[in-house]
């Protein structure tokens, strides 16, 4: 088991230095022109191209540009660790900035991902143990309405009837916990938070649905029937042990996506939050705060495998060797 | 002569499908004693399974139209609800299955899931039930059964996890094992070892076992009566030596001619022409007529019932006693 994880450890930084690899390539290698000259704005001097080229590292030959890149990045910097630099369109450290950002999108992920995991496996297990009644069915319809259903209908749809019609949930915008308390926290994220879910819910419901009638008709839940054992106790600890295994992977995959910002929702309900910097960036042509979330998003879906194939280590004996 | 341990009577199971009705089980009535082996022998789809599936109360009744009387120790077992049923499964009647590859849960570790019956049943502390799963462990002579208990299926060989279900099927003493196939996913040498297991515990914990195999060979050894089923029905019923001397049923005929015997040519083993019929449009007369190379007009008109040939063996088959005597002897048994 130890050397398991250990070696799931060792793939992830190696798959993380590719990563860091290959979007410096793209980042900084790929672009045509010299980026001092983007950098220096409508009337660019030698001298000020020059303290450009100091200010941010780019008198170096590449490949010192690109270790030092890695040294910042895995060892930090001098505004801090990880060293993620300054953004080419406000000239301030990234670093601040994207924590802050991921404040926002982590709760809008983690928030989003209990409400569908709650309404998700909870349809999904009613369904599966009552398939083909009249509820089944229905639920499954309506599963197949909400995957088809895009955010960016749902949301400002949602926004119209609880906001503006029925005066039920506060608009759009993000209020801190620590700043503004519970109650208008909480009101503000209920929308998103549920617009976000809907999708995923549908998805989880059907999934699991059919992982769970899968595994019911398995011989060792037969095997758990002729033992004597009640309903209960067949369905919860023989079939929905094997049935939700599967789904530990998708749910990291999707979490980790999400961290990496949700760019509709987070536009819709005007939420600060990675996705919304990942537009801005692009707008301003901002190369490093681009390379830097894209970094930060290969960092949570590498790190969100790692954490699953571990847990499905424990879940799944036969995984480990 | 004592009271019969299984007493089951005009027995259906039919599944409405899409295509129509398939009788899987049609009618099929047998005695099992205490202490007695019985073994049931058919190709794939005659019913023998499903019959005792139904016995045991798993096949699903929103899937299937479950007809006439199971009783076991006086009580109809088709009749109970699923909480009288399961105080009898495992306790009772346990039942081991065909693949020791997936019967087993694949996350839980094969000590626990022993234990885990037990305690289902009886009133004892996890620890005691840890400690009789070992124990069960050894007398199914698996080696080291402490450090077994704590591994996880795949661990174990095929004809281990056979010999950990077995472990587990008796570990509660029942009154009648129920073995659907036991040894067909095994090799044949580990075959051999856990049908002699079988025949040990049997003697040991005093348990009735329905053996259902496809293999003729296997139940003439082991069994104390044998019944042949076809298409759902019992085409014919006696002891061992009845059905291995002296089968009055052509099809019983064809499965003997089809395994290898002592003393014969075993380059000429004779398959069964044709297939299993479909269970939901049955032949007329009767079900084997079509493969049945002594066919004659009568077979496709009525279907035969099932008679007695002398005591307890009987079979169904429209061809006179005489004729049939005089084909298993030149025919059927000759050595060549």
């Amino acid at each position: 088991m130890i050397s398991y994880i250990i070696k799931r450890v060792l793939w992830a930084i190696l798959v993380l230095l590719i990563v860091v690899f290959i979007t410096y390539l793209i980042f900084f290698m790929l672009p045509s022109g010299d980026p001092a000259v983007r950098l220096a704005g409508k009337n660019p001097n030698p001298l000020l191209l020059a303290q450009i080229r100091a200010q941010f590292g780019l008198d170096h030959p590449w490949y010192v540009q690109y270790f030092l890149f890695l040294k910042h990045a895995f060892f930090g910097d001098q505004y801090g660790w990880p060293g993620l630099g300054l953004s080419f369109t406000s000239k301030v450290p990234l670093k601040n900035i994207i924590f802050e950002r991921i404040a926002v999108t982590a709760q809008l992920a983690f928030g989003a991902a209990i409400v569908w995991l709650v309404i998700g496996l909870s349809v999904g297990i009613l369904a599966a143990l009552r398939p083909h009644t009249l509820g089944d069915r229905a639920a499954m319809g309506v599963a197949v309405l909400a995957i088809a259903m895009p955010v960016f209908v749902l949301g400002p749809l949602a926004l119209y009837v609880f906001w503006f019609k029925l005066h039920w949930l506060p608009g759009t915008g993000y209020y801190a916990l620590g700043r503004y308390g519970f109650s208008p926290w909480f009101g503000h994220w209920v929308l998103p938070w549920c617009v976000l879910a809907l999708l995923y819910a549908a998805f989880y419901a059907r999934l699991t649905r059919s992982n769970l009638m899968e595994a019911m008709t398995e011989d060792y839940v037969r095997t758990a029937r002729a033992k004597g054992l009640s309903e209960k106790r067949v369905v919860l600890k023989h079939g929905l042990r094997a049935g939700l295994t599967p789904i530990v992977t998708v749910f990291g995959l999707d979490l980790a996506l999400l961290l990496g910002g949700a760019i509709i929702t987070e536009s819709i309900f005007n939420l600060p939050g990675i996705g919304q910097l990942t537009v801005q960036a692009v707008g301003g042509q901002d190369l490093n705060a681009i390379a830097v979330i894209t970094l930060v998003v290969a960092t949570f879906v590498v790190v969100a495998n790692l954490i699953v194939d571990i847990l499905y280590a424990f879940l799944d004996p036969r995984v480990r060797y | 002569m004592s009271e019969p341990l299984l007493e089951v009577t005009d027995l259906s199971v039919h599944f409405p499908t899409e295509d129509g009705l398939v009788k899987a089980v049609d009618g099929v009535s047998f005695t099992l004693m205490p202490g007695e082996t019985l073994g049931v022998v058919g190709e794939s789809g005659s019913g023998k399974s499903v019959s005792f599936l139904t016995v045991m109360g798993l096949i699903s009744r929103k899937s299937a139209v479950i007809g006439g009387s199971a009783v076991f120790q006086g009580q109809d077992l088709l009749k109970m609800d699923n909480d009288e049923l399961r105080t009898v499964r495992g306790a009772k009647i346990a039942m081991i299955f065909q693949d020791p590859m997936t019967s087993l849960h694949p996350f839980y570790k094969v000590g626990d899931q022993i234990a885990e019956m037990i305690l289902a049943h009886e009133d004892v502390s996890k620890k005691e039930a840890g400690q009789r799963a070992v124990e069960m462990l050894r007398r199914v002579n698996i080696p080291q059964p402490q450090e077994r208990a704590n591994q996880y299926p795949h661990e174990f060989s095929g004809g281990m996890r056979q010999r950990a279900m077995i472990a587990m099927a008796l570990s509660l003493n029942p009154d009648l094992l129920i073995a659907d196939e036991p040894t067909t996913a095994l090799d044949v040498t580990v075959q051999a070892q856990i049908l002699e297991l079988i025949d040990r515990l049997q003697s040991e914990f005093n348990t009735a076992v329905a053996l259902i195999t496809h293999d003729l060979g296997v139940v003439a050894e082991h069994c104390d009566r044998i019944q042949v089923m076809y298409a759902g029905k019992i085409v014919e019923e006696g002891t061992g030596d009845d059905i291995y001397y002296g089968p009055m049923m052509p099809y019983t005929w064809g499965l003997l001619r089809s395994i290898p015997r002592l003393g014969h040519d075993t380059d000429r083993l004779t398959p069964i022409t044709g297939s299993p019929p479909s269970l939901i449009y049955l032949p007329d007369g009767c079900a084997f007529s079509p493969r049945c190379p002594y066919v004659f007009e009568e077979c496709h008109l009525t279907e035969p019932e099932l008679l007695p040939v002398d005591g307890h063996h009987a079979a169904r088959c429209h061809l006179s006693y005489e004729d049939r005597k005089r084909i298993v002897t030149n025919e059927v048994l000759a050595t060549p």
